[in-house]
């Protein structure tokens, strides 16, 4: 990093906001993920858009890479940057613009973190309805970025579905104001493009957001199953029976074991093999018809305990320990490797089985918590990176369930985006022309490619795209890979 | 020219793959993707221009080029899925057809597009036209988890995923849901389904615009979930008022109770339609919006409908309109001028209203464009997709109008 960045960076934002000891820049090195770590270069914290936009045009001027980070727990090795890199933190940047309760809609800056803004709708009876495990960390910006989905996205839709407009700087400097209020786009998609894009097209410094009615009505259900496959049966026949809980999640015994013998203990059942945590809401009536016909269910397919929660306290407690479960799990073993692959729901039961073989084939504890309704699978793997043998054992497995849950016909990533961590299997998703086009596609939004470089696609798994007229259009492609 | 194009493209795709459209251009019917992007090399090579066809029921099959690409030979449904509720489906199977094979596993696609029903699933989503389901269903994007498309040099892309969450990847299937196959041309989807509800109950009131709105704001701040609440001008409900639509979809009991508080919330006498009348009255709806040459769509908030409905009233006319009560989206169809639309597309923009061409006849696509009076930086890169995606321009879609807006 040149003395000349560095001071125009602090020029911008003051010395207190340039970070470069290396005891400041050790916080920055992860986001979560303790198999990927990198030190940033420098550390830049905006306080506001304008000087967000003046560093980012500095960077431009001297062609320097950049990362985008918010509260840093993405989980996929995405918001890191190396020696040679600026990360651009933007957690300053976190006020609330503008609430309309009227048009359902609110105005955030990338900073903001996700729970507070459902805090501040609360008084008008409104919720922001994606919510991500940590939701009481992670910012809305981050959330963007990676198109976080969490709990209650199995009925309300994840990211994406909720952003309806935003102001976006691109590597260049310049501003681009993509979608509208209504979420009606300006000509293509570009809010679709750009929510999920990792932080590679550019940064959102404003977000406007969908707010949805607090449900009038809520019924939670906790069911302990004998087996594991006992309780992913149960999970297809609540979807094949049309039924859409507001949340349908999943803990194995072990993920239950942790979670009990931690200070978030909900009173699960510690003799079941799996519980599920499902949730309805909606309109009073239509929430008990559904609880009643979600309790037969369960039981038919063999729950051997079903607790209703009948207050607001109750319900709290029982989704207490699902959203403390990774913290929980933090128990087991120094490290945690976080896996998140999705896979379609039918297999649910043949996956886990799998999982459970690689498991005892590797000799290594793994707790699945997950989201059932949608098939997106976190079994966790807990294990001391220190220990050589064991962190190979635990990549060895983390690649066996990734390749049955692509032969499943599934995704690799479900939620937490491929980052670092999952880019070597983003050839094994898709094709090399497929990959090309996205290379040309973050191409169209940052030509130099400066925006978290090295993340999400394998650049050397790209086929050539190159093509004669766009070659003479500056920015646009014309780059073999 | 037309005789070397066609002897070209029967070569390239045997007499089976070839034939010629009502003004005799040479039409291609690929079966495959790869014979799409067999037939996009090709007309690169030789410089033609392609139209894109569904079954020409919504956009007129006017634009002008060497070559019609339809997408009728892709009509196959490969794989249906009820237990994951997803099904994968080619670009030119009709939505009848899709309906007719999900009703058999008991569910459905949760779009109900203006137009035909004959429309392809390849049609509805180039175009983006959601219908009233948009409220509760979302808008077509939402209902499209993957696909594969054609680019303008005949690269095959494989974008997203069969699986309902999924985030591996850039989302470059998004480019295509409303892209008007500018930027390529899609040529299988998956889906995402949905089981069909136990009671999906219809119920109509009529009365004057003020009036409807009102009531319709009581219903949704009573936090009734209706999955459509639209709002219809009198000639678009063939009658003498404006008439507020509300559907019902859900468990019976739930249905039921909504529908004895909807009376009490709204303060209007409702009619139910029966069954057989709810279906014929939706399908209407939607045919209407084929009854005039143009159709526009803009998208306001719900909060300001009345006072767009009033712009749309003062500088074309009160027409067709179906305008979603719960979303702020407008949907109008009749006769425009070039000139009327680059007006109100000015005019609704500097109020933050995207106003987008939906369908017309060429002369006037070509002046408006489906899109125009983009936000700022916008239009740099619209023009970097289209390069990138269709580098010579082979695709002829008039996605910005010549008129400068």
């Amino acid at each position: 990093m040149t003395g000349a960045v560095i001071d125009g960076l602090i020029a911008i934002v003051g010395p207190r906001w340039v970070k470069g000891r290396v005891a400041e820049l050790a916080t920055y090195r992860s986001d979560g993920l303790p198999t990927h770590e990198s030190t940033p270069g420098v550390v830049v914290l905006p306080g506001t858009r304008d000087e967000a936009i003046a560093a980012i045009r500095l960077l431009h001027h001297h062609q320097v890479p950049f990362v985008a980070r918010g509260a840093g727990t993405g989980l996929s090795g995405g918001a890191l940057a190396d020696r040679d890199g600026v990360l651009l933190t933007l957690t300053r940047l976190n006020r609330i613009l503008s609430i309309d309760p009227l048009a359902r809609r609110a105005v955030v800056e990338p900073g903001v973190i996700n729970a507070r803004l459902s805090d501040a709708v609360r008084q008008f009876g409104l919720q922001y309805a994606p919510d991500p495990s940590s939701q009481s960390a992670c910012t809305l910006g981050g959330n963007v970025a990676e198109n976080a989905g969490g709990p209650h996205c199995l009925k309300y839709g994840v990211t994406t579905n909720h952003v309806t407009m935003l102001k976006v700087l691109l590597a260049d400097g310049t501003v681009v104001q993509m979608g509208s209020p209504n979420g009606e786009p300006w000509g293509p998609d570009l809010v679709g493009l750009f929510v999920g894009s990792e932080g590679m097209f550019g940064i959102a410094l404003e977000i406007s957001l969908r707010l949805v009615p607090l449900p009038s009505a809520v019924s939670t259900l906790l069911a302990g199953f004998p087996t594991v496959r006992s309780a992913s049966q149960a999970v297809s026949s609540i979807i094949a029976a049309g039924i859409v809980p507001a949340a349908l999640e999943m803990m194995d015994r072990s993920c239950v074991a942790a979670v009990e013998a931690s200070i978030y203990a909900a009173g699960y059942p510690l003799d079941a093999a799996a519980v599920l945590l499902v949730e309805l809401d909606g309109g009073a009536v239509s929430v008990g018809v559904e609880s009643a016909a979600v309790e037969l269910l369960l039981r038919s397919h063999g729950a051997t305990s079903v607790q209703v929660a009948t207050s607001p306290a109750e319900r709290s407690r029982l989704w207490q320990g699902r959203k403390k479960a990774f913290g929980a799990m933090g128990r087991l073993a120094p490290d945690l490797a976080v896996q998140d692959a999705v896979v379609p729901r039918s297999s649910l039961p043949d996956l886990l089985d799998e999982i459970d073989i690689i498991r005892k084939r590797h000799g290594l504890v793994i707790s699945n918590v997950f989201h059932a309704g949608d098939g997106n699978l976190h079994p966790n793997i807990s294990f001391d990176r220190r220990d050589p043998d064991l962190s190979n054992r635990v990549r060895a497995a983390n690649q066996e369930i990734m390749s049955a849950c692509l032969a499943a016909g599934g995704s690799i990533t479900g939620e937490h985006g491929v980052g670092s961590d999952k880019i070597d299997y983003m050839d094994h998703m898709f094709d090399p022309e497929t990959l090309a086009a996205m290379c040309a596609l973050r191409r169209v939004f940052d030509p130099d490619e400066r925006a978290n470089p090295g993340k999400v696609i394998p650049r050397h798994r790209c086929r050539e795209w190159t093509n004669g007229r766009s070659r003479h259009v500056p920015g646009v492609t014309g780059k073999p890979e | 020219m037309s005789e070397a194009v066609f002897s070209r493209l029967r070569h390239l795709l045997g007499e089976r793959g070839i034939e010629r459209d009502a003004t005799g251009l040479p039409r291609a019917v690929p079966e495959t993707s790869e014979a799409v992007a067999a037939v996009c090399r090709l007309a690169m090579e030789e410089g033609w221009r392609i139209r894109i066809e569904g079954r020409s029921t919504w956009l007129p099959p006017d634009a002008p080029a060497q070559v019609v690409l339809s997408l009728k030979g892709m009509d196959q449904i490969p794989s249906i899925s009820p237990a994951d509720l997803v099904a994968t489906v080619e670009a030119g199977v009709t939505l009848e057809n899709l309906r007719r094979h999900l009703d058999d596993h008991g569910m459905w696609l949760a779009v109900d597009p203006p137009g035909r029903s004959d429309r392809t699933i390849g049609s509805i989503v180039a175009t983006g036209t959601s219908g009233p389901l948009r409220l509760g269903m979302g808008p077509v994007r939402d209902h499209i988890l993957g696909g594969t498309f054609v680019t303008g040099d005949g690269r095959i892309i494989t974008g997203g995923s069969r699986v309902v969450k999924n985030v591996a990847g850039y989302d470059i299937t998004k480019l295509q849901v409303g892209g008007f196959g500018g930027f390529g041309i899609m040529t299988q989807f998956n889906i995402r389904l949905r089981s069909k509800a136990r009671a999906d109950i219809t119920l109509t009131t009529g009365g004057n615009r003020d009036d409807l709105l009102v009531a319709a704001r009581a219903i949704l701040q009573a936090s009734l979930s209706p999955a459509a609440l639209e709002l219809l001008s009198p000639a678009m409900a063939a009658g003498a008022q404006w008439v507020l639509a509300i559907r019902l979809l859900g468990p019976v009991e739930a249905v039921q109770s909504d529908i004895e508080r909807l009376a009490a919330d709204s303060g209007l006498a409702w009619e139910t339609l029966p069954a057989e009348r709810s279906g014929a009255f939706w399908t209407l709806t939607a045919r209407a919006a084929l009854s005039g040459l143009v159709t526009l769509r803009l998208g306001a908030l719900p909060v300001g409908l009345d006072e767009t409905l009033d712009l749309v009233v003062t500088e074309l006319d009160e027409g067709l309109i179906s305008a979603g009560a719960g979303d702020g989206t407008i949907r109008w169809t009749g006769n425009a001028t070039p000139d009327q639309i680059h007006h109100l597309r000015r005019i609704s923009a500097a109020r933050e209203i995207p106003l987008t061409l939906e369908r017309a006849p060429w002369n006037i696509r070509q002046a408006t464009g489906h899109f125009g009076a983009y936000r700022e930086g916008v239009g740099q890169l619209v023009e970097r997709l289209r390069l990138t995606y269709d580098p010579s321009q082979i695709f002829s879609v008039a996605l910005e109008g010549s008129q400068h807006e």
